[in-house]
């Protein structure tokens, strides 16, 4: 019979789980600081980007090469597809390899990058150059690339989202027009909507908070909500666009079928980046999206035509119709970089040169990020694109404001937001109230 | 030379010190300082950027009572520790059982078995969401020919964990290895002992394989623990899949899909650590999944003692 391991190995077996466990776990890292640099002296940077398509790479690298040509002394080392958590590390450990200039896809670390100083404030740098951030940018990208007066980003292109449709569901359905306001959009969704058995021929759209791009945020901009109060506290519970928006999302997903068949037809449904997404198989007649479905859409040869039009806004502000939810690409300049003047340059050229910004545009198929680039001659671009450059400039359009600790606020908006869509929350004022206390508390801890 | 005692012990405890050295380092840099500096980061305010500054108890109090992820993961991690992990000790008990007892083929059964173990985690699961999917996959379709319900899987909050849980045992390639290896190894006079007292199969496996394989069911089960406890990236992806939702520009990731039943304490510590630049209570929960693991090791150290007694 075998005997009872002995108390070395049992210590052991305590150190391995030990080990194992924290290994995993480890908390460790550092700060840094600037420096000053002369811009005018032969100099390298790195510029870290998260782009990874080859058109993609291809444009930076045609981004960069303008670059290169007007400021000869000026090198930059390019390394692509790198993603948040890479970059986020580089910006804390520095170094002669960690990156002088950062883009991220997403905008939700900008409060973070701005408050703790990872990214430099970017506002002396524009005094410097004469250039104003809030003549420059559109008015969301403007406000998206900052955090409580700190400017630390600058928008390096930008998303715009509007609403597809089906041009040849709709004349089937006798709808003439896209809606401009949401009860009109009910109406049209309601008469798209072809049910076949426990699912659908045809969804008129699909309202469910994970269909895709119709996440809580989306929605909401359309009825230009303040997530924040001037004291930081969140306007969840206080502003009554979020309730307006909850409901209204509710009601589409009680009047298209209830949430349980919602939820089982799209899980039958193609993924977001494929060409079997529902909307380019006609499966789905409306939906909620970004510029760059316009090109993906076209890629995957649907067998009807597409519309592009602004997303439909309440009854009440029906003379806003033409806002959006803007988002988008930022760039910034790493406090650890000992080259910020360089760096400063190459941040510039690529988000205030008109004729750079365009080209990017042009290359990439986003929305330029500056308001001269949006009105420029030289901007290529299908008829129907138009629509997203149009939400992009237009003063209504909102995005939604950095915060120190990332996008969570909107993590935990999105939760409650499954939970109402569900039922399993049928308290809406309550729930709000409870969901504004959560983003406090959660604010109030990373502060 | 005169050599004193004194002197003689010294160079002997240097010298057991050089040979331990490399593990000494190890465990230094591995374990001790990793452990003492997650203790430390857990009582500070600490966002990766700036230096971290002393908080007290804050961040416990924030994981315990104000962080609403922190119950519903602790609470999948426990099912899945205790069903997950005793699913796969039975079933690769029960598979190195009958393995073993195979005459011909068994190599055949072998390899068969063993190949899902080398699957990536991340294209296995991503299989198993394609065959589970409710709308699509084949399994449902079968189930519904065959006039059974359909489960909704990754999709619905009651079946995700099951649904891990079928994912964990077609991959039990590695403990069917060991079970089999210890099964092989078991003196095959015990047996015949056995059947000579009149031993029944229950009493054969009960009284001779078990108290002779209690050693491999102990290494199974501890190391099945830790796994659980480190289980991270088959539910993240089976619940990125399932919901459809690829994190972009401007769209949020809700963790634990659907319905926080596939969140695992592993995954809170990327969230807040990585995602909410909150170190602090990322090393509480770090310290919560270190205690948990303690505090199993010991409890399945004393129960073995009670199962040799018993095989005795």
């Amino acid at each position: 019979m075998p005997e009872v391991i002995p108390s070395a190995a049992r210590k052991a077996a305590f150190a391995l789980t030990v080990s194992l466990a924290l290994l995993t776990t480890a908390c460790t890292g550092q700060s840094g600081t600037g420096a000053t640099d002369d811009a005018s002296k032969d100099t390298t940077i790195n510029f870290w980007h998260a782009w990874s398509a080859p058109n993609e790479v291809k444009a930076v690298r045609s981004l960069v090469a303008g670059f290169e040509k007007a400021h000869p002394n000026i090198h930059v080392n390019v390394v692509g597809n790198m993603t948040d958590d890479k970059i986020n590390q580089a910006l804390r450990s520095g170094g002669d390899r960690a990156p002088d200039v950062i883009s991220s896809f997403t905008t939700n670390n900008v409060g973070k990058f701005c408050s703790s100083g990872a990214l430099v404030d970017l506002g002396p740098f524009f005094r410097k150059s004469g250039i104003d951030p809030a003549k420059t940018f559109p008015k969301a990208m403007n406000e998206y690339t900052r955090f409580e007066g700190n400017r630390c980003a600058v928008p390096l292109l930008g998303d715009a989202y509007g609403l597809y449709y089906n041009k040849t569901a709709y004349r089937k359905a006798g709808i003439t027009a896209p809606p401009k306001t949401w009860s009109q959009f009910e109406t049209d969704a309601r008469k798209l909507t072809i049910p076949q058995g426990d699912g659908y021929e045809q969804l008129g759209f699909m309202p469910d908070y994970h269909g895709w791009e119709s996440t809580t945020e989306h929605y909401f901009a359309q009825f230009s909500p303040t997530y924040f109060a001037k004291d930081g506290t969140s306007d969840l519970a206080k502003d009554p666009a979020f309730e307006k928006g909850f409901r209204l999302q509710k009601r589409l997903v009680d009047e298209l079928g209830g949430f349980r068949r919602l939820e089982r037809f799209r899980a039958t449904l193609g993924d977001e980046w494929g060409p079997k997404h529902p909307f380019h198989t006609g499966q789905v007649a409306m939906q909620l999206d970004g510029e760059w479905r316009l090109g993906m859409a076209e890629a995957a040869k649907p067998k009807f035509e597409i519309g592009v039009a602004p997303l439909p806004v309440p009854d009440d502000q029906a003379a806003q119709y033409g806002k959006g939810y803007i988002t988008g690409t930022i760039a910034g300049i790493a406090a650890t970089s000992h080259k910020q003047n360089a760096a400063w340059e190459f941040v510039k050229y690529v988000s205030t040169d008109t004729d750079a910004v365009v080209g990017f545009a042009n290359d990439i198929h986003n929305v330029p990020s500056t308001l001269a680039a949006l009105k420029s001659p030289k901007l290529k671009y299908d008829p129907r694109f138009k629509t997203f450059l149009d939400i992009a400039a237009d003063p209504d359009s909102t995005t939604t404001p950095a915060s120190v600790n990332g996008g969570q606020y909107l993590v935990t908006i999105q939760q409650f937001g499954y939970d109402y869509e569900s039922g399993k929350v049928t308290d809406l004022k309550a729930g709000l109230r409870k969901t504004a206390a959560q983003i406090d508390t959660d604010i109030a801890q990373a502060k | 030379m005169v050599v004193t005692l004194g002197s003689r012990r010294r160079r002997a405890a240097l010298r057991t010190a050089a040979f331990m050295s490399p593990w000494l380092i190890g465990f230094a840099v591995f374990f001790a300082y990793p452990l003492l500096s997650t203790v430390y980061f857990s009582f500070m305010h600490y966002d990766g950027f700036r230096p971290p500054s002393w908080s007290g108890g804050k961040n416990w109090v924030y994981v315990f009572a104000h962080y609403p992820l922190f119950w519903p993961a602790l609470r999948n991690t426990l099912w899945l520790v205790l069903v997950m992990v005793t699913l796969r000790v039975l079933f690769g008990l029960g598979v190195g059982l009958l393995i073993t007892k195979i005459k011909t083929g068994a190599g055949v059964f072998r390899t068969l078995f063993y190949l899902p173990y080398l699957a990536p985690p991340v294209a296995a699961t991503m299989s198993f969401a394609f065959l589970l999917n409710p709308g699509t996959g084949p399994v449902d379709s079968l189930l519904e020919k065959a006039g059974l319900p359909a489960p909704g899987w990754f999709n619905d909050p009651a079946w995700a964990k099951p649904a891990l849980t079928l994912l964990a045992l077609w991959g039990i390639g590695d403990l069917m290895v060991i079970f089999m290896a210890a099964l092989l190894d078991v003196p095959a006079e015990q047996y015949e002992a056995a059947e000579l007292d009149g031993a029944s199969p229950w009493q054969r496996f009960r009284y001779v394989t078990l108290p002779n394989i209690s050693p491999i069911v102990m290494f199974a089960v501890v190391t099945g623990v830790i796994q659980t406890m480190q289980y991270y990236t088959q539910p993240l992806i089976a619940g990125k899949v399932a919901s459809g939702v690829i994190q972009g520009a401007g769209t949020q990731f809700e963790p634990g899909y659907p319905d926080k039943s596939t969140l695992t304490l592993p995954q809170l510590v990327y969230n807040l650590g990585f995602q909410r630049f909150d170190y602090g209570s990322a090393c509480v929960v770090a310290l919560v999944l270190f205690a948990l693991s303690m505090a199993f090791t010991a409890l399945l150290m004393r129960r073995r003692g009670g199962l040799i007694q018993a095989g005795d």
